[in-house]
Protein backbone atom coordinates (compact mmCIF):
# COMPACT_ATOMS: atom_id res chain seq x y z
CA UNK A 1 0.00 0.00 0.00
CA UNK A 2 1.29 3.66 -0.63
CA UNK A 3 2.03 6.13 2.25
CA UNK A 4 0.15 6.50 5.17
CA UNK A 5 -2.32 3.22 6.57
CA UNK A 6 -5.51 4.04 6.45
CA UNK A 7 -7.35 5.13 9.35
CA UNK A 8 -10.38 2.76 9.11
CA UNK A 9 -10.41 -1.05 10.84
CA UNK A 10 -8.69 -3.01 8.88
CA UNK A 11 -8.96 -6.68 7.42
CA UNK A 12 -6.91 -9.91 6.96
CA UNK A 13 -7.57 -11.72 4.01
CA UNK A 14 -5.44 -14.67 3.51
CA UNK A 15 -5.34 -15.49 -0.26
CA UNK A 16 -4.77 -18.95 -2.56
CA UNK A 17 -1.50 -18.47 -4.51
CA UNK A 18 -0.50 -21.28 -6.36
CA UNK A 19 -1.48 -23.93 -8.02
CA UNK A 20 -2.56 -27.65 -6.66
CA UNK A 21 0.56 -26.96 -4.43
CA UNK A 22 0.79 -23.63 -2.87
CA UNK A 23 -0.15 -21.26 0.48
CA UNK A 24 -2.61 -18.78 1.87
CA UNK A 25 -0.59 -15.46 2.03
CA UNK A 26 -2.07 -12.65 4.36
CA UNK A 27 -2.78 -9.06 3.17
CA UNK A 28 -4.14 -6.30 5.21
CA UNK A 29 -7.10 -4.52 3.55
CA UNK A 30 -8.96 -1.51 4.95
CA UNK A 31 -12.05 -2.42 5.80
CA UNK A 32 -15.10 -0.42 4.03
CA UNK A 33 -18.73 -0.14 3.91
CA UNK A 34 -20.08 -2.51 1.68
CA UNK A 35 -17.51 -4.25 0.37
CA UNK A 36 -17.41 -7.23 -1.53
CA UNK A 37 -15.37 -10.26 -1.11
CA UNK A 38 -14.41 -9.69 -4.93
CA UNK A 39 -13.40 -6.05 -4.10
CA UNK A 40 -10.88 -7.01 -1.65
CA UNK A 41 -9.39 -9.40 -3.89
CA UNK A 42 -9.32 -6.69 -6.67
CA UNK A 43 -8.15 -4.32 -4.27
CA UNK A 44 -5.30 -6.44 -3.51
CA UNK A 45 -4.50 -7.26 -7.15
CA UNK A 46 -4.51 -3.61 -8.14
CA UNK A 47 -2.78 -1.33 -5.09
CA UNK A 48 -0.42 -4.67 -3.38
CA UNK A 49 0.49 -7.54 -5.81
CA UNK A 50 -0.34 -7.06 -9.56
CA UNK A 51 0.60 -11.18 -10.45
CA UNK A 52 -2.45 -12.33 -8.10
CA UNK A 53 -4.66 -14.37 -11.00
CA UNK A 54 -8.65 -14.35 -10.34
CA UNK A 55 -11.56 -13.83 -12.88
CA UNK A 56 -14.31 -11.60 -12.70
CA UNK A 57 -16.59 -9.67 -14.88
CA UNK A 58 -19.87 -8.42 -14.88
CA UNK A 59 -19.73 -7.56 -11.15
CA UNK A 60 -23.68 -7.88 -10.93
CA UNK A 61 -24.40 -11.53 -10.64
CA UNK A 62 -25.24 -12.15 -14.03
CA UNK A 63 -22.26 -13.93 -15.30
CA UNK A 64 -21.18 -16.43 -13.08
CA UNK A 65 -17.61 -16.39 -13.17
CA UNK A 66 -16.31 -14.88 -9.77
CA UNK A 67 -16.82 -17.52 -7.71
CA UNK A 68 -14.29 -18.45 -5.03
CA UNK A 69 -14.24 -20.92 -1.83
CA UNK A 70 -14.50 -17.74 0.77
CA UNK A 71 -14.34 -19.12 4.37
CA UNK A 72 -14.79 -22.85 3.41
CA UNK A 73 -18.03 -21.86 1.26
CA UNK A 74 -18.14 -21.47 -2.41
CA UNK A 75 -20.00 -18.49 -3.16
CA UNK A 76 -19.97 -15.94 -5.66
CA UNK A 77 -17.82 -13.39 -5.14
CA UNK A 78 -19.25 -9.87 -6.16
CA UNK A 79 -22.28 -10.61 -4.72
CA UNK A 80 -21.04 -11.62 -1.30
CA UNK A 81 -20.60 -8.80 1.17
CA UNK A 82 -17.47 -8.69 3.89
CA UNK A 83 -20.01 -8.01 6.62
CA UNK A 84 -21.52 -11.33 6.28
CA UNK A 85 -18.25 -13.43 6.11
CA UNK A 86 -16.23 -11.65 8.12
CA UNK A 87 -17.57 -11.77 11.86
CA UNK A 88 -13.73 -12.46 13.43
CA UNK A 89 -12.21 -9.71 10.49
CA UNK A 90 -10.45 -12.37 8.81
CA UNK A 91 -11.09 -14.03 5.49
CA UNK A 92 -9.35 -17.03 3.64
CA UNK A 93 -10.23 -17.03 0.17
CA UNK A 94 -9.31 -20.07 -2.13
CA UNK A 95 -10.60 -21.24 -5.60
CA UNK A 96 -13.46 -23.25 -5.74
CA UNK A 97 -13.15 -27.50 -5.01
CA UNK A 98 -13.63 -30.25 -7.81
CA UNK A 99 -11.85 -28.39 -10.37
CA UNK A 100 -8.29 -27.85 -11.51
CA UNK A 101 -6.75 -24.62 -10.54
CA UNK A 102 -4.95 -23.03 -12.88
CA UNK A 103 -3.44 -20.72 -10.87
CA UNK A 104 -3.88 -18.71 -7.65
CA UNK A 105 -8.07 -18.38 -7.47
CA UNK A 106 -8.62 -18.89 -11.30
CA UNK A 107 -10.05 -22.76 -12.21
CA UNK A 108 -10.32 -25.19 -15.30
CA UNK A 109 -13.70 -24.76 -15.39
CA UNK A 110 -13.81 -27.12 -19.37
CA UNK A 111 -14.48 -29.99 -17.00
CA UNK A 112 -17.58 -28.57 -15.89
CA UNK A 113 -18.61 -27.26 -19.10
CA UNK A 114 -18.20 -30.46 -20.66
CA UNK A 115 -19.92 -32.39 -18.75
CA UNK A 116 -23.30 -29.71 -19.64
CA UNK A 117 -22.10 -31.43 -23.27
CA UNK A 118 -22.35 -35.19 -21.83
CA UNK A 119 -25.45 -34.71 -20.30
CA UNK A 120 -27.03 -33.62 -23.70
CA UNK A 121 -27.72 -30.08 -21.98
CA UNK A 122 -29.02 -28.25 -25.49
CA UNK A 123 -32.33 -27.19 -26.55
CA UNK A 124 -33.09 -29.58 -29.12
CA UNK A 125 -36.22 -28.24 -31.42
CA UNK A 126 -39.10 -31.14 -31.52
CA UNK A 127 -40.09 -29.84 -35.36
CA UNK A 128 -37.01 -30.30 -36.52
CA UNK A 129 -38.61 -30.37 -39.82
CA UNK A 130 -40.36 -27.18 -39.55
CA UNK A 131 -39.19 -24.83 -37.90
CA UNK A 132 -40.78 -21.96 -38.72
CA UNK A 133 -43.80 -23.26 -36.46
CA UNK A 134 -44.08 -20.85 -33.38
CA UNK A 135 -44.58 -22.66 -30.52
CA UNK A 136 -47.30 -21.41 -28.23
CA UNK A 137 -46.58 -22.43 -24.28
CA UNK A 138 -48.76 -20.41 -22.03
CA UNK A 139 -45.90 -18.77 -19.31
CA UNK A 140 -48.25 -19.64 -16.44
CA UNK A 141 -49.24 -23.20 -17.79
CA UNK A 142 -47.41 -25.88 -15.10
CA UNK A 143 -45.31 -27.37 -17.67
CA UNK A 144 -43.65 -24.48 -18.71
CA UNK A 145 -43.07 -23.09 -14.27
CA UNK A 146 -41.97 -26.78 -13.82
CA UNK A 147 -38.56 -26.22 -16.48
CA UNK A 148 -38.82 -22.20 -15.60
CA UNK A 149 -37.81 -23.03 -11.77
CA UNK A 150 -34.26 -23.97 -13.22
CA UNK A 151 -33.65 -21.96 -16.11
CA UNK A 152 -31.73 -19.51 -14.03
CA UNK A 153 -28.69 -20.75 -14.00
CA UNK A 154 -25.38 -18.96 -14.62
CA UNK A 155 -23.24 -21.42 -14.62
CA UNK A 156 -20.60 -20.18 -11.90
CA UNK A 157 -19.63 -23.67 -10.72
CA UNK A 158 -21.19 -23.09 -6.91
CA UNK A 159 -22.57 -26.09 -6.67
CA UNK A 160 -20.55 -28.82 -8.29
CA UNK A 161 -17.25 -26.92 -6.29
CA UNK A 162 -19.99 -27.74 -3.07
CA UNK A 163 -20.65 -31.48 -4.03
CA UNK A 164 -19.10 -34.22 -2.41
CA UNK A 165 -20.20 -37.14 -4.85
CA UNK A 166 -17.93 -34.64 -7.82
CA UNK A 167 -14.93 -34.85 -5.48
CA UNK A 168 -15.66 -39.22 -4.82
CA UNK A 169 -16.59 -39.63 -8.71
CA UNK A 170 -14.45 -37.50 -10.96
CA UNK A 171 -16.94 -38.47 -13.88
CA UNK A 172 -20.23 -37.05 -11.65
CA UNK A 173 -22.02 -34.98 -14.00
CA UNK A 174 -23.01 -32.60 -10.94
CA UNK A 175 -25.85 -31.16 -9.99
CA UNK A 176 -25.73 -27.63 -12.64
CA UNK A 177 -25.33 -29.88 -16.13
CA UNK A 178 -28.26 -32.24 -14.37
CA UNK A 179 -30.46 -29.45 -13.33
CA UNK A 180 -29.71 -28.18 -17.03
CA UNK A 181 -31.54 -31.03 -18.25
CA UNK A 182 -33.89 -31.10 -16.05
CA UNK A 183 -35.18 -28.23 -17.52
CA UNK A 184 -35.07 -29.41 -21.12
CA UNK A 185 -36.97 -32.41 -19.96
CA UNK A 186 -39.35 -30.38 -18.71
CA UNK A 187 -39.36 -28.30 -22.01
CA UNK A 188 -42.42 -29.31 -24.10
CA UNK A 189 -40.73 -27.87 -27.26
CA UNK A 190 -37.51 -30.20 -26.41
CA UNK A 191 -37.63 -32.94 -28.89
CA UNK A 192 -34.77 -35.17 -27.04
CA UNK A 193 -36.59 -36.49 -24.20
CA UNK A 194 -35.38 -39.65 -24.68
CA UNK A 195 -31.78 -38.88 -25.20
CA UNK A 196 -31.95 -36.66 -22.28
CA UNK A 197 -33.57 -38.68 -20.02
CA UNK A 198 -30.28 -41.64 -21.29
CA UNK A 199 -27.89 -39.06 -20.51
CA UNK A 200 -29.10 -38.49 -16.89
CA UNK A 201 -29.21 -42.10 -16.11
CA UNK A 202 -25.52 -42.71 -16.85
CA UNK A 203 -22.69 -44.40 -14.44
CA UNK A 204 -21.97 -40.84 -13.72
CA UNK A 205 -25.56 -39.38 -13.53
CA UNK A 206 -28.37 -38.63 -11.51
CA UNK A 207 -28.71 -42.00 -9.80
CA UNK A 208 -25.31 -41.36 -7.97
CA UNK A 209 -26.60 -37.95 -6.41
CA UNK A 210 -27.05 -38.82 -2.59
CA UNK A 211 -29.59 -35.87 -1.96
CA UNK A 212 -27.67 -34.09 0.20
CA UNK A 213 -28.55 -30.27 -0.70
CA UNK A 214 -25.09 -28.81 -0.76
CA UNK A 215 -26.03 -27.79 -4.40
CA UNK A 216 -29.28 -26.14 -3.47
CA UNK A 217 -27.80 -24.53 -0.07
CA UNK A 218 -25.64 -22.37 -1.74
CA UNK A 219 -26.50 -22.01 -5.43
CA UNK A 220 -26.79 -17.97 -5.04
CA UNK A 221 -29.23 -17.95 -7.66
CA UNK A 222 -31.68 -20.32 -5.04
CA UNK A 223 -32.15 -22.89 -7.72
CA UNK A 224 -33.02 -26.59 -6.19
CA UNK A 225 -30.40 -29.02 -8.23
CA UNK A 226 -31.44 -31.29 -5.65
CA UNK A 227 -34.91 -31.57 -6.52
CA UNK A 228 -34.54 -31.25 -10.46
CA UNK A 229 -32.23 -34.56 -9.69
CA UNK A 230 -35.10 -36.44 -8.29
CA UNK A 231 -37.34 -35.18 -10.61
CA UNK A 232 -34.39 -37.42 -13.02
CA UNK A 233 -34.51 -40.19 -10.86
CA UNK A 234 -38.26 -40.45 -11.58
CA UNK A 235 -38.67 -40.08 -14.88
CA UNK A 236 -35.29 -42.14 -15.65
CA UNK A 237 -36.71 -44.97 -13.39
CA UNK A 238 -40.08 -44.67 -15.34
CA UNK A 239 -38.52 -44.72 -18.88
CA UNK A 240 -36.70 -47.68 -17.52
CA UNK A 241 -39.42 -50.03 -17.10
CA UNK A 242 -40.62 -48.62 -20.22
CA UNK A 243 -37.94 -50.12 -21.92
CA UNK A 244 -36.84 -47.04 -23.18
CA UNK A 245 -33.49 -46.03 -21.33
CA UNK B 1 -25.00 -50.35 -20.54
CA UNK B 2 -23.79 -49.56 -16.97
CA UNK B 3 -25.84 -46.57 -16.92
CA UNK B 4 -28.69 -49.28 -17.23
CA UNK B 5 -27.16 -50.72 -14.57
CA UNK B 6 -26.78 -48.23 -12.36
CA UNK B 7 -30.83 -47.26 -13.04
CA UNK B 8 -31.33 -51.19 -12.05
CA UNK B 9 -29.76 -51.11 -8.99
CA UNK B 10 -31.00 -47.61 -8.05
CA UNK B 11 -34.53 -49.14 -8.25
CA UNK B 12 -33.39 -52.54 -6.40
CA UNK B 13 -32.46 -50.40 -3.83
CA UNK B 14 -34.97 -47.80 -3.11
CA UNK B 15 -37.97 -50.94 -4.03
CA UNK B 16 -36.31 -52.81 -0.82
CA UNK B 17 -36.38 -49.96 1.04
CA UNK B 18 -40.07 -49.75 0.48
CA UNK B 19 -40.50 -53.87 1.51
CA UNK B 20 -37.92 -52.52 4.52
CA UNK B 21 -39.83 -49.78 5.91
CA UNK B 22 -42.70 -51.53 7.47
CA UNK B 23 -41.08 -54.88 8.28
CA UNK B 24 -38.35 -52.72 10.36
CA UNK B 25 -41.02 -50.93 12.18
CA UNK B 26 -42.21 -54.39 12.98
CA UNK B 27 -38.72 -55.28 13.87
CA UNK B 28 -38.34 -52.59 16.33
CA UNK B 29 -42.15 -52.84 17.85
CA UNK B 30 -41.40 -56.85 17.81
CA UNK B 31 -38.14 -56.15 19.80
CA UNK B 32 -38.64 -52.99 21.92
CA UNK B 33 -41.66 -55.58 23.20
CA UNK B 34 -39.87 -58.68 23.16
CA UNK B 35 -36.82 -57.71 25.87
CA UNK B 36 -39.55 -57.26 28.50
CA UNK B 37 -38.90 -59.63 31.18
CA UNK B 38 -35.60 -61.42 29.48
CA UNK B 39 -35.21 -63.08 26.31
CA UNK B 40 -34.64 -67.04 26.15
CA UNK B 41 -34.55 -69.63 22.78
CA UNK B 42 -37.53 -70.79 24.37
CA UNK B 43 -39.45 -67.48 24.65
CA UNK B 44 -38.44 -66.81 21.02
CA UNK B 45 -38.89 -69.87 19.89
CA UNK B 46 -42.62 -70.25 21.06
CA UNK B 47 -43.37 -67.14 19.36
CA UNK B 48 -42.05 -68.35 15.97
CA UNK B 49 -42.53 -71.65 15.90
CA UNK B 50 -44.73 -73.12 13.29
CA UNK B 51 -45.83 -69.77 12.48
CA UNK B 52 -46.24 -69.05 8.90
CA UNK B 53 -46.91 -65.41 9.23
CA UNK B 54 -43.33 -64.80 10.94
CA UNK B 55 -41.62 -67.13 8.49
CA UNK B 56 -42.73 -65.39 6.13
CA UNK B 57 -42.00 -61.65 7.43
CA UNK B 58 -38.52 -62.79 8.12
CA UNK B 59 -38.22 -64.63 5.50
CA UNK B 60 -39.18 -61.17 2.95
CA UNK B 61 -37.30 -59.61 5.53
CA UNK B 62 -33.94 -61.37 4.45
CA UNK B 63 -34.16 -61.09 1.15
CA UNK B 64 -35.07 -57.12 1.03
CA UNK B 65 -31.45 -57.14 3.44
CA UNK B 66 -29.67 -59.34 0.86
CA UNK B 67 -30.74 -56.29 -2.28
CA UNK B 68 -30.56 -53.59 0.15
CA UNK B 69 -27.47 -53.93 1.92
CA UNK B 70 -25.01 -55.10 -0.51
CA UNK B 71 -25.73 -52.26 -3.19
CA UNK B 72 -25.78 -49.75 -0.41
CA UNK B 73 -22.33 -50.49 0.99
CA UNK B 74 -20.99 -51.07 -3.09
CA UNK B 75 -22.14 -47.52 -3.04
CA UNK B 76 -19.80 -46.74 0.00
CA UNK B 77 -16.64 -48.56 -1.40
CA UNK B 78 -17.00 -46.92 -5.53
CA UNK B 79 -16.74 -43.62 -3.63
CA UNK B 80 -14.85 -43.81 -0.65
CA UNK B 81 -12.09 -46.24 -1.90
CA UNK B 82 -10.11 -46.96 -5.46
CA UNK B 83 -12.24 -50.68 -5.18
CA UNK B 84 -14.00 -50.13 -8.38
CA UNK B 85 -15.59 -52.16 -11.01
CA UNK B 86 -16.10 -55.52 -12.11
CA UNK B 87 -14.50 -57.29 -8.77
CA UNK B 88 -16.58 -55.17 -6.72
CA UNK B 89 -19.79 -56.06 -8.26
CA UNK B 90 -18.58 -59.49 -7.79
CA UNK B 91 -17.76 -58.98 -4.19
CA UNK B 92 -21.09 -57.39 -3.81
CA UNK B 93 -22.88 -60.19 -4.60
CA UNK B 94 -20.77 -62.56 -2.58
CA UNK B 95 -22.35 -60.38 0.54
CA UNK B 96 -25.33 -60.78 -1.17
CA UNK B 97 -25.28 -64.50 -1.07
CA UNK B 98 -23.87 -64.57 2.61
CA UNK B 99 -26.82 -62.79 3.88
CA UNK B 100 -29.06 -65.12 2.28
CA UNK B 101 -27.51 -68.48 3.20
CA UNK B 102 -27.30 -66.92 6.77
CA UNK B 103 -30.74 -65.95 6.44
CA UNK B 104 -32.65 -68.93 5.47
CA UNK B 105 -30.44 -71.01 8.00
CA UNK B 106 -31.67 -68.30 10.78
CA UNK B 107 -34.86 -68.49 9.34
CA UNK B 108 -35.21 -72.09 8.98
CA UNK B 109 -33.65 -72.56 12.81
CA UNK B 110 -36.60 -70.10 14.40
CA UNK B 111 -39.20 -72.54 12.74
CA UNK C 1 4.23 -24.27 0.35
CA UNK C 2 1.93 -27.37 0.39
CA UNK C 3 -1.83 -29.14 -0.38
CA UNK C 4 -4.79 -26.63 -0.35
CA UNK C 5 -5.68 -27.16 3.39
CA UNK C 6 -8.59 -25.52 5.02
CA UNK C 7 -12.18 -26.87 6.33
CA UNK C 8 -14.87 -27.64 4.13
CA UNK C 9 -17.37 -25.81 5.64
CA UNK C 10 -20.05 -26.33 3.26
CA UNK C 11 -20.34 -30.03 4.48
CA UNK C 12 -21.20 -27.98 7.63
CA UNK C 13 -25.42 -27.94 6.87
CA UNK C 14 -27.95 -30.11 9.07
CA UNK C 15 -29.00 -32.32 5.47
CA UNK C 16 -24.98 -33.15 5.04
CA UNK C 17 -25.13 -34.53 8.60
CA UNK C 18 -27.79 -36.76 8.35
CA UNK C 19 -26.44 -37.99 4.82
CA UNK C 20 -23.05 -38.84 7.25
CA UNK C 21 -25.28 -40.54 9.89
CA UNK C 22 -27.29 -42.38 7.23
CA UNK C 23 -24.46 -43.72 5.43
CA UNK C 24 -22.50 -44.72 8.84
CA UNK C 25 -25.55 -46.41 10.31
CA UNK C 26 -25.77 -48.15 6.91
CA UNK C 27 -22.92 -50.06 6.83
CA UNK C 28 -23.16 -50.41 10.64
CA UNK C 29 -26.12 -52.40 10.03
CA UNK C 30 -24.03 -53.97 6.94
CA UNK C 31 -21.74 -55.43 9.42
CA UNK C 32 -23.93 -56.54 12.04
CA UNK C 33 -26.48 -58.15 10.25
CA UNK C 34 -24.65 -61.16 9.27
CA UNK C 35 -23.31 -61.19 13.22
CA UNK C 36 -26.68 -61.55 14.10
CA UNK C 37 -28.48 -63.95 11.55
CA UNK C 38 -25.60 -66.44 12.55
CA UNK C 39 -25.95 -66.08 16.63
CA UNK C 40 -29.77 -66.62 15.53
CA UNK C 41 -29.30 -69.63 13.86
CA UNK C 42 -27.88 -70.98 17.06
CA UNK C 43 -31.13 -70.77 18.93
CA UNK C 44 -32.50 -74.34 17.94
CA UNK C 45 -28.99 -76.06 17.05
CA UNK C 46 -27.90 -75.56 20.30
CA UNK C 47 -30.73 -73.63 22.66
CA UNK C 48 -28.17 -73.74 25.32
CA UNK C 49 -25.39 -72.10 23.68
CA UNK C 50 -27.68 -69.78 22.73
CA UNK C 51 -28.92 -69.29 26.10
CA UNK C 52 -25.32 -68.51 27.52
CA UNK C 53 -24.57 -66.15 24.14
CA UNK C 54 -27.84 -63.98 25.90
CA UNK C 55 -26.67 -63.96 29.30
CA UNK C 56 -22.93 -62.69 28.14
CA UNK C 57 -25.57 -59.95 26.16
CA UNK C 58 -27.32 -58.98 30.32
CA UNK C 59 -23.61 -57.48 30.49
CA UNK C 60 -24.17 -53.25 30.78
CA UNK C 61 -21.05 -53.01 27.72
CA UNK C 62 -23.11 -55.14 25.96
CA UNK C 63 -27.09 -53.40 26.44
CA UNK C 64 -25.60 -50.53 25.45
CA UNK C 65 -24.06 -51.75 22.41
CA UNK C 66 -27.30 -53.34 21.83
CA UNK C 67 -29.59 -50.18 22.32
CA UNK C 68 -26.71 -48.25 19.75
CA UNK C 69 -27.75 -50.63 17.14
CA UNK C 70 -31.75 -50.18 17.74
CA UNK C 71 -30.90 -46.49 17.51
CA UNK C 72 -28.84 -47.03 14.54
CA UNK C 73 -31.65 -49.69 12.76
CA UNK C 74 -34.22 -46.63 14.12
CA UNK C 75 -32.33 -43.53 12.61
CA UNK C 76 -31.59 -45.60 9.19
CA UNK C 77 -35.04 -45.96 9.12
CA UNK C 78 -36.25 -43.03 9.74
CA UNK C 79 -33.07 -41.48 7.24
CA UNK C 80 -34.14 -43.40 4.34
CA UNK C 81 -38.17 -42.68 4.63
CA UNK C 82 -37.00 -38.55 4.56
CA UNK C 83 -35.05 -40.24 1.27
CA UNK C 84 -37.99 -41.91 -0.07
CA UNK C 85 -40.32 -38.96 0.93
CA UNK C 86 -37.67 -36.41 -1.40
CA UNK C 87 -37.24 -38.19 -4.36
CA UNK C 88 -41.05 -39.93 -4.63
CA UNK C 89 -42.90 -36.93 -3.85
CA UNK C 90 -43.30 -33.82 -4.79
CA UNK C 91 -40.59 -31.37 -3.54
CA UNK C 92 -41.57 -29.45 -0.59
CA UNK C 93 -40.54 -26.54 1.79
CA UNK C 94 -40.33 -29.05 4.84
CA UNK C 95 -37.27 -30.67 3.73
CA UNK C 96 -35.26 -28.96 6.39
CA UNK C 97 -37.41 -30.13 9.27
CA UNK C 98 -37.69 -33.85 8.31
CA UNK C 99 -34.24 -33.95 9.22
CA UNK C 100 -35.17 -33.13 12.95
CA UNK C 101 -38.40 -34.97 13.07
CA UNK C 102 -36.16 -38.67 11.79
CA UNK C 103 -33.51 -37.56 14.36
CA UNK C 104 -36.58 -37.59 17.04
CA UNK C 105 -38.16 -40.91 15.86
CA UNK C 106 -34.61 -42.49 16.59
CA UNK C 107 -34.02 -40.96 19.75
CA UNK C 108 -37.21 -42.35 20.79
CA UNK C 109 -36.66 -45.81 19.46
CA UNK C 110 -33.42 -45.64 21.41
CA UNK C 111 -35.05 -44.83 24.52
CA UNK C 112 -37.79 -47.00 24.68
CA UNK C 113 -35.64 -50.51 23.99
CA UNK C 114 -33.28 -48.82 27.08
CA UNK C 115 -36.75 -48.01 29.36
CA UNK C 116 -37.75 -51.85 28.45
CA UNK C 117 -34.66 -53.72 29.09
CA UNK C 118 -34.47 -55.41 32.18
S1 LIG D 1 -27.82 -33.15 -3.69
FE1 LIG D 1 -26.78 -34.41 -5.22
S2 LIG D 1 -25.97 -32.99 -6.73
FE2 LIG D 1 -26.53 -31.78 -4.91
S3 LIG D 1 -24.65 -31.64 -3.74
FE3 LIG D 1 -25.71 -33.46 -2.98
S4 LIG D 1 -24.96 -35.19 -4.21
FE4 LIG D 1 -24.34 -33.29 -5.24
S1 LIG E 1 -27.22 -24.21 -10.34
FE1 LIG E 1 -26.81 -22.39 -9.11
S2 LIG E 1 -24.82 -22.82 -8.16
FE2 LIG E 1 -25.04 -24.26 -9.84
S3 LIG E 1 -24.01 -23.31 -11.58
FE3 LIG E 1 -26.18 -22.76 -11.70
S4 LIG E 1 -26.36 -20.82 -10.62
FE4 LIG E 1 -24.38 -21.68 -10.06
S1 LIG F 1 -18.67 -11.12 -11.68
FE1 LIG F 1 -20.33 -11.84 -12.83
S2 LIG F 1 -21.41 -13.06 -11.38
FE2 LIG F 1 -19.83 -12.16 -10.16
Amino acid sequence: MSGREPPEPELVVEIWRGRESGEFVPYRVARRENQTVLDVVSHVQRRIDPTLSYRFACRVGMCGSCAMTVNGIPRWTCRTRVDRVAGNGRVRIGPLRNMPVIRDLAVDMAPFFDKWQRATGRFVPSDADNRRTFARVPPGSRERQAADAGIECIGCGVCYAACDVVAWNSDYLGPAALNRVWTLVNDSRDGARREHLAAAAGDAGCHQCHSHQACMSYCPKGLNPTAAIAGLKRETVKSLLRGEL
Amino acid sequence: MTGRLEAWLYVAQRGSAFVLAPLVVVHLATMIYAIRGGLSAEEILSRTEDSAVWGSVYGLFVAAVAVHAPIGVRSIVREMTPWKGRSLDVAALLFCALIVVLGVRAVGALL
Amino acid sequence: MGGMKYAIASRNHPVYWAFVLHRASGLALAVFVPVHLYTLSLAVREAARFDAFLEWTENPLVKGGEALLVLLLAGHLAGGLRLLALEFLEWRDWQKSIVAITLGIAAACGLLFLMNAP
